[in-house]
């Protein structure tokens, strides 16, 4: 063993498209193998919603950017013998290779540990990738790099059309995209470089099967497959597009050990110390295969394949990267046997993305080579289809399964097979509905016959059961049904005429149908050994492909402490609900844990820390439905269930399990139901004299206008129910609300719409609280900067508040006060405010744990998911003191956007979220904090010119100051006619551009395209506007050509000014508990 | 719905399986084992090694890729069948999928067990029976469709008499060097690694008289069943390496699976039946000298007992998990054996450089050179 006695772990920042959640769990599980080996972490990652960034893991946190001059700054002060790059993403990888290149590891005699730099570099550049390759005989796809567009046609003209262009030094596949005309190659080449200065172009192989190898080295050249996966989708979708598989389902002996073997070959040749992702083209008419691409780090796949097989493959990288030999380490979840073998696996998993390409306006939804999806969900099961009908309910996009669910509109349905969109899985079951053949989907879609045929054996069994009742319904196909991994309610739909009563209804009669018959789930472990060795594994899933449990339950008799404690996880990662719900789920798991409680977890998110092995003291990785959960409870007569950590998905459930006798542990869902249902909060709110928006409930578009007219425009508009992601926005004049109410889609008596009265210009304030048997014990007030408008997921948030009235507190602690006694609160809750001078308006109120609690626990260092916990159990609690709220720093979180990867969206915040992360830094003050989160964010400061437009009158002077500010620091301001004017006017010299869509001198798009500008400043004329406008145009193209934009007035302001007062080598690089701590 | 053929696994114990007949409606008999490896039912099921046992696979989904052709290919042999016939008394599946989708496939798994008269059955809890395998150790059972047959063990007699091809049979004949391969239920692979590096091989059954063969090297292959049983090899092979037999330079000699147990009866060190086998494509193989652990296929049921070994041998291969010998080797003859399979088929492949170690010693006994060790 060598003597590394302090690491330095850097982390992957904000959660975005590409990079998400699976970097949470990898640096976690890294940083505990690490302490249990002895070392001292250092870790810097500014995202301070991971459970990575809690106390108690890493020894150092730093929530500064994963940038080169900040971690050159830890470097010094730290002083590291040893760096990891590989668990923090592709952030953590580019920035690492620049530490390296620039001498500055060398310097500070940090050694990398696990795979070389030059390893990593060479499965990055695809010119020195090919030629390793070539040296061991691993074939790869022609391939020719360039690095200029008219190189990049060249290229594409020998190798011969399609083929597929992608750029070096990214993630998730962005700026990759197949491309069939010289015409298209020089579109797609344009965006490419605008990404990366190398770009790939290479032979199509579109159709292939894709396969993925989990490989894991060590320094001893001992080297293990731990899992194999197969993307049901054919190469020409993102793997993090695909349904994938795993193990592999429809590979032979030959197929699966020829790439396994090549694997090896591939890892040991690039010298590769750790864990390492192989992908494979494999023609499935011969033994033809290619390497697509090797990633030398964790990755998604590596999160996926570790939570498929129960294989721990960030903690076993961490101690291979500290010189640990495969056979020296234990198998975590046997214990007995040692983690140099391959797991075998009896059962089936399914990946599915999530999207939320629904919440964005003009966004193509098609998917293909570059990644979109913002989450995503496994399922287990003991066939394939048990698995692919639990991951279709997981992905939480109000599907049943691949039957049995609203019926989707295809247009054109050869055409959504062929050019496939987020809704490909419902396309096929559609057409197999239809009754297109196997063969006809295989040649509209290649994907292999296998995964078809046995969805239409789903499709076939749907048809079986609408010919019988709930009354003549044959045991046995009912029990095949369950086999299948149909769900009781979409038997209940297919066996009764549902429309005619209530659904849930229904659902429960066939429960109890099959209930009598005996027809039950069985509880499954997941062992890594397919059942050869005992395993101690609490890693569990059910299945009704098996008659027997193999584990034993509490006994439902013995007292309540005996028994466990439940917590419903979050559900896929998704626009609104991501890490920061894991981390109080995390929270609450250790707390109950700290009390010497049992613990249960129920989510299926791969991507999470709530779902590792070691979380808590069982583990279903199961579906957060009604009828599993009452399954669980079945089984393991829990004490009760936590359903206000997880976010709106358990929160959701509480009045159903409530409903049905389930016990629910904190506030009653009674009280949860009267702050969900407006009608009875908005009540409330009045019977404590406590003001909100006025607001009304229609339910047909005339009867809306008139009411409309009544309350007077402009109004926030909330359908009750949409297909597939929300449809929340703002109407200015009647024409806006016809148009957003027709694409409702549904509005009816059962799917009313909410309009409340949308206030502009006031500031909007939160409170995250915890409050026990109705009395307030914790809270913090945050500030958003943006004015109300913004959705407060992309808002930015200052705590504690820098620019309120004293009297503003006041009186939002007060309701806040005044709520919880009245809901008898014990347990987490938020609410939202809006305030104008000293008017303080409520504007909602949540039951449950809020995306700031990690923030506001952070800041303060009082971890408010053990208060919330503490609560809920009723359990004493230590109120934190008092002074605590008077820092003398700041904590300023910051939205982290995903739109370079959404091709087509319209860049500008509004009502709906549009943010897949956030970051968060501490600062001696407001602008100290702000511009270290919005470098973590991923923007670069301008230094050399910026594009205003900046929208009407009244913010074009509230950016004045600002614009003044700029042309001190010696920027070139370039902006669009009106803007120009004004500055001008008002004495700030500037140069005019062309909106985009006129047609004289310099236009604003050819400045982005050249990226003659290092920022844009866009402020929208009309929040409503729906055109693909001029404005529209300019905010598309900084996004695309990346270059940092800002859409809101306060945000720019905040952003000139803090720049004014620091320039970043002022900017503080100090630990999380040196602010904490003082 | 199809009306489907109900099936039932008795075992010795008296517990019982429910579940539905595929392959061939009939009933069989033999001994229980399972496996854990993720692919290769086709070469699992005409592995001689499986010879009269009702085999459990644990992977969740079998037929999907259906079954290749049979036809003879290179070297005479099959492609991708282990020998020239399905060995299993019977199949155990959790979930059969009549559907199946490969380039290579010509038929159905059912419709190739049908055609050889072996029954399987589905549908059935494989978890469960793996649990109760393992907990009891291997057991007798009956696969029951219609009749109630009787029970079979296999143990009673010699399986290895059943399986050996009684002919001696030659491939490769321009190549060199010249091995012979002692069939005790040889696997195709044994031989197609040894013919793809150019050797020429003799196939001898398994009571082959050794003391006459002119040939480089020795390769004892694997087979089913008691290694005790074969005592007539055993016999054979005592001839060869006892030093004052072997004379000058002895003729190197390789075993694999049964070949390694019958290598170490030979030395005079004892085997001992494990409590439930080791079969499986994930097993981890300690080289002793170097510390590299190789993930292996096995599918054994005894083992060489290390504390029997005598002392001019030593354990070559440890298994990291239980700690049993995966392989012995002479301290100073070359003569050598593992218990796992670096032929693969079905399985990992990361030991086939042992055949390049054999051939190299075979090269240098035809050469009268010297084997750096």
């Amino acid at each position: 063993m060598n003597t590394v006695e302090t690491v330095l772990l850097l982390g992957s920042g904000g959660l975005s498209i590409g990079q998400a959640g699976e970097f949470d769990y990898s640096g976690s599980q890294a940083i505990k193998a690490l302490k249990e080996e002895g070392v001292r972490v250092i870790l810097v990652n500014p995202n301070i919603a991971t459970i990575q960034t809690s106390e108690g893991l890493a020894d150092q946190i730093y929530f500064v950017p994963v940038t080169p001059d900040f971690v050159t700054r830890i470097i010094k002060q730290e002083k590291p013998d040893g760096i990891l790059l590989s668990f923090g993403g592709q952030t953590a990888l580019n920035c690492g290779v620049e530490l390296q290149n620039s001498g500055v590891l060398a310097q500070h005699n940090v050694r990398v540990l696990g795979t070389p730099v030059a390893s990593i570099e060479t499965t990055e550049d695809r010119d020195l990738f090919a030629q390793a390759m070539a040296a061991i005989g691993a074939p790869v796809p022609p391939s020719v790099a360039t690095s200029s567009p008219e190189e990049a046609l060249q290229a594409a003209g020998e190798i011969g059309y399609p083929v597929i262009v992608r750029a070096a030094y990214t993630l998730g596949g962005m700026g990759s995209t197949f491309v069939d005309s010289p015409d298209q190659m020089y579109e797609a080449a344009a965006k490419a470089f605008a990404a990366s200065p190398q770009l790939l172009v290479e032979r199509s192989l579109r159709g292939w099967k894709e396969v993925e190898y989990e490989v894991v080295r060590d320094g001893h050249d001992n080297c293990v497959t731990v899992c194999n996966m197969e993307n049901l989708d054919p190469l020409g979708i993102h793997t993090g597009e695909s349904v994938v598989v795993a193990p592999s389902l429809t590979l032979s002996n030959r197929d699966y050990h020829r790439l396994r073997e090549r694997a090896i070959a591939i890892v040991r040749h690039l010298g590769i110390v750790g864990e390492c992702n192989v992908q494979y083209a494999l023609d499935p008419h011969s033994d033809d295969f290619a390497v697509i691409e090797v990633n030398a780090r964790l990755s998604r796949s590596s999160a996926l394949a570790s939570k498929a097989t129960g294989y721990p493959l960030a903690a076993v990288a961490a101690r291979i990267a500290l010189g640990r030999s495969l056979p020296e380490i234990p198998n975590a979840v046997t214990r007995t046997t040692c983690a140099c073998f391959e797991p075998s696996l009896d059962y089936v998993v399914i990946k599915m993305p999530r999207w939320d390409l629904a919440k964005f306006r003009h966004v193509s939804r098609r998917i293909g080579s570059a990644m979109k999806s913002v989450g995503e969900v496994m399922a287990i099961g003991r066939c394939f289809e048990e698995a692919l009908q639990k991951a279709l309910r997981m992905v939480g996009g109000g599907f049943h399964g691949l039957v049995a669910n609203r019926e989707m509109a295809f247009d054109d349905l050869d055409d959504a097979l062929q050019r496939p969109t987020d809704l490909r899985v419902l396309a096929l079951a559609e057409a197999l509905d239809r009754g297109y053949s196997v063969e006809q989907l295989h040649e509209l879609t290649r994907i292999d016959r296998w995964f078809l045929h046995r969805m239409k054996g789903i499709v076939d069994t749907y048809d079986e059961l609408t010919r019988y009742s709930d009354k003549d319904l044959p045991r046995d196909l009912l029990h095949t049904a369950k086999k299948l991994g149909f769900s009781d309610f979409q038997i209940a739909r297919a066996v009764m005429n549902y429309l005619q009563s209530d659904p849930h209804d229904k659902m429960m009669t066939v429960r109890e149908l099959r209930k009598r018959y005996g027809i039950l789930p069985a509880v499954k472990q997941i062992d890594t050994t397919g059942g050869e060795f005992p395993a101690e594994t609490n890693y569990l899933y059910l299945t009704y492909n098996g008659t027997e449990d193999d584990v034993e339950f509490a006994d439902p008799t013995s007292p309540a402490p005996e028994r466990p404690v439940v917590v419903l996880g979050s559900g896929a990662y998704r626009i609104g609900s991501s890490v920061e719900f894991d981390w109080c789920c995390v929270g609450a798991l250790d707390t109950l844990r700290s009390m010497e409680r049992k613990t249960v977890m129920i989510n299926h998110n791969p991507e999470t820390v709530s779902t590792d092995f070691d979380a808590c003291d069982r583990l279903y990785f199961e579906e957060l439905t009604l009828e599993r959960i009452l399954d669980i409870h079945d089984k393991e007569h829990p004490e009760g269930f936590v359903v206000s950590m997880g976010g709106q998905v358990p929160n959701n459930l509480a009045p159903r399990l409530f409903a049905e006798g389930v016990p629910v542990l904190g506030t009653s869902p009674r009280d949860i139901d009267r702050a969900e249902d407006r009608h009875k909060f908005s009540a409330l709110l009045d019977s404590l004299g406590i003001d909100q928006p006025g607001w009304r409930e229609v339910t047909d578009a005339d009867e809306a206008c008139r009411q409309a007219a009544e309350m007077g425009y402009p109004l926030l508009v909330r359908p009750s129910y949409v297909l597939s992601g929300a449809a929340m926005a703002v109407a200015f004049r009647e024409s806006e609300l016809r148009g957003i109410l027709e694409r409702a889609a549904v509005v009816s008596g059962d799917h009313p719409v909410v309009m409340s009265q949308y206030v502009t210009g006031a500031k909007e304030i939160e409170i995250d609280a915890v409050a026990a048997d109705g009395q307030l014990v914790a809270y913090a007030i945050s500030e958003h900067v943006e004015n109300a408008g913004v959705h407060s997921g992309d808002a930015t948030m200052v705590l504690p508040p820098q620019k309120l009235y004293l009297e503003t507190i006041r009186r939002i602690k007060r309701i806040a006060r005044q709520v919880a006694e009245a809901l008898q609160i014990s347990g987490p809750f938020n609410m939202q405010f809006l305030a104008r001078e000293n008017r303080v308006r409520v504007i909602e109120c949540n039951l449950r744990a809020s995306r700031s609690f990690p923030f506001v626990s952070k800041v303060y260092s009082v971890d408010f998911s053990e208060l919330a916990t503490r609560a809920i159990l009723g359990a004493p609690i230590e109120p934190p003191g008092r002074s605590l709220f008077d820092l003398d720093y700041v904590g300023v979180k910051a939205p982290q956007f995903s739109f370079t990867r959404l091709a087509g969206a319209d860049p500008m915040l509004g009502v709906e979220m549009a943010s897949t992360g956030e970051v968060a830094c501490l600062g001696t003050d407001v602008g100290d904090a702000y511009l270290k989160a919005y470098i973590s964010a991923g923007n670069k400061l301008p230094r050399r010119a910026v594009l205003l437009s900046t929208g009407p009158v009244e913010s074009k002077a509230g950016f004045l100051a600002s614009a003044r500010s700029l042309q001190r620091r010696g920027l070139d301001i370039y902006s669009t006619e009106g803007t120009t004017r004004f500055l001008t006017d008002h004495g700030v010299s500037c140069q005019e551009v062309a909106w985009p869509m006129d047609d004289k001198g310099t236009n604003a798009l050819e400045l982005l395209k050249e990226r003659r500008v290092d920022l844009v400043v866009n402020i929208p004329k009309n929040l409503a506007d729906d055109e693909l406008d001029n404005d529209y145009l300019i905010r598309r193209h900084a996004v695309d050509y990346g270059i940092p934009l800002i859409t809101n007035l306060q945000v720019a302001n905040l952003l000139v000014s803090a720049m004014d007062e620091f320039p970043i080598e002022k900017l503080e690089c100090r630990p999380w508990e040196t602010y904490t701590r003082a | 719905m199809k009306t489907k053929q109900l099936a039932t696994l008795v075992l010795e114990d008296g517990t019982t399986f429910e579940g539905l007949n595929f392959g061939a409606p009939v009933s069989s008999a033999g001994e229980v084992v399972f496996t854990t490896g993720m692919v290769g039912y086709p070469e699992s099921l005409t592995d001689p090694s499986y010879r009269s046992q009702i085999l459990v696979l644990t992977f969740p989904s079998i037929g999907n890729y259906g079954v290749p052709s049979d036809a003879v290919g290179e070297f005479g042999l099959p492609e991708l069948m282990e020998s020239g016939r399905i060995q299993v008394a019977g199949l155990v599946v959790a979930d059969y999928s009549p559907a199946y989708s490969h380039w290579e496939a010509v038929r159905s798994l059912s419709d190739w067990l049908k055609a050889s008269g072996i029954p399987g059955i589905y549908d059935t809890d494989t978890r469960a029976l793996t649990r109760r395998l393992r907990e009891h150790g291997t057991v007798l059972g009956k696969l029951i469709v219609g009749d109630d047959p009787d029970w079979i063990d296999p143990a009673a007699e010699n399986l290895v008499a059943h399986v050996s091809h009684p002919e001696v049979r030659a491939f490769g004949d321009e190549g060199s060097p010249h091995i012979a391969v002692v069939d005790c239920g040889v696997k195709n692979n044994i031989l197609r690694c040894l013919l793809r590096r150019g050797a020429r091989v003799t196939v001898v059954p398994w009571d082959h008289d050794l003391s006459s063969m002119d040939c480089d090297g020795i390769v004892l292959s694997n087979g089913p069943g008691d290694p005790t049983r074969c005592d007539v090899t055993i016999n054979q092979l005592r001839g060869l390496i006892q030093p004052a037999a072997t004379g000058g330079a002895p003729t190197p000699i390789f075993g694999i699976c049964l070949g390694c147990q019958l290598l170490g009866l030979a030395a005079g060190a004892e085997t001992f039946k494990l409590r439930f086998g080791h079969r499986s494509q994930n097993q981890p193989a300690i080289d002793t000298a170097s510390q590299r652990c190789y993930i292996t296929s096995q599918n054994h049921g005894y083992a060489v007992d290390a504390r029997t070994l005598p002392t001019d041998w030593r354990v070559w291969f440890l298994n990291a998990n239980d700690g049993t010998v995966e392989g012995i080797r002479h301290k100073t003859l070359p003569f050598s054996a593992v218990q796992f399979h670096p032929e693969a088929a079905c399985g990992p492949v990361d030991t086939a450089f042992l055949f390049d170690d054999f051939l190299e010693q075979a090269r240098a006994h035809r050469d009268g050179r010297e084997v750096l060790r």
